[in-house]
């Protein structure tokens, strides 16, 4: 599972650079975040740029590691390609996320919060 | 292992047999999405089609095999009708709880990791059966076009 950070002061972020997130990558997609968000002091932001494809145990595995990163710290989205704007809508998970249109996006709104 | 007995019985059908486990559903997956058939689709319906597919192998693996076994195997047969994509897909596990298709309610808890599955599925699917005879699961939908 390949992933890319980027540390800004108080933003953390996560490329994902995979084109699914599915039953067969899950738990290792779970295992690296835990790994790679052990520095984060507040904000995670997780890109989902390049992610084409997400099924019930990706979108599992996302609401774990917020549940990982809780209380002190918050994982938010951004950059949702279509099919996975659909699962993430069709179960009503976009109401419980933060999503944001683009990266540039997502850092603007962590660093002014 | 790689999906094996795949067969186009015509244009109009395709049948592929493979391995319950992730891998083998992943790339199973893959084949069906570059199928004649589905390549030309439009993307919202390729979509739907991935996904629920994807859903239902899962489901498969998981709940009916359990831990993989060698002769665990899943066959699918799809087909293009009028309303969409008509599929059934065939195992040998274990029978659904009670006989029964889950009802696919939404996780109601602060921080759910499961559940999701089978809202995907009744939400994209039309004519959902399920029947269990001759020791195998046949599952039956329609993923509208």
């Amino acid at each position: 599972m390949h992933m890319q950070t980027q540390t800004r002061p108080k933003v953390l972020s996560v490329l994902v650079l995979e084109d699914r997130i599915d039953a067969a990558s899950a738990i290792q997609f779970k295992e690296r975040m835990r790994d790679l968000t052990q520095a984060a002091t507040s904000r995670v932001v997780l890109d989902l740029g390049r992610v084409q494809f997400l099924d019930s145990s990706g979108l599992g595995a996302i609401v774990a590691v917020r549940k990982l990163l809780a209380p002190d710290r918050v994982l938010e989205l951004c950059a949702l390609t279509p099919t996975v704007e659909k699962v993430f809508r069709l179960t009503r998970m976009d109401t419980i996320f933060t999503i944001h249109p683009t990266h540039a996006a997502a850092v603007a709104h962590a660093s002014g919060g | 292992m790689p999906p094996v007995a795949e067969a186009p019985v015509s244009d109009r059908v395709l049948h592929l047999s493979f391995a319950a486990d992730p891998l083998s559903v992943r790339e199973g997956l893959a084949r069906i999405m570059a199928s004649p058939g589905l390549a030309d689709l439009d993307p919202g319906h390729r979509a739907s089609i991935e996904l629920v597919l994807a859903e239902v192998l899962n489901n498969v693996t998981e709940h009916a095999y359990g831990a993989a076994g060698a002769t665990d195997r899943i066959g699918i047969t799809l087909r293009h009708v009028p309303a969409g994509l008509s599929c059934q897909v065939v195992d040998s596990g274990r029978p659904m709880p009670q006989g029964r298709l889950p009802r696919g309610a939404l996780p109601q808890a602060e921080f759910p990791e499961g559940g999701f599955g089978w809202h995907l599925i009744r939400t994209l699917t039309r004519d959902l059966s399920y029947a269990r005879y001759d020791g195998q699961n046949h599952l039956g939908f329609t993923i509208p076009a």
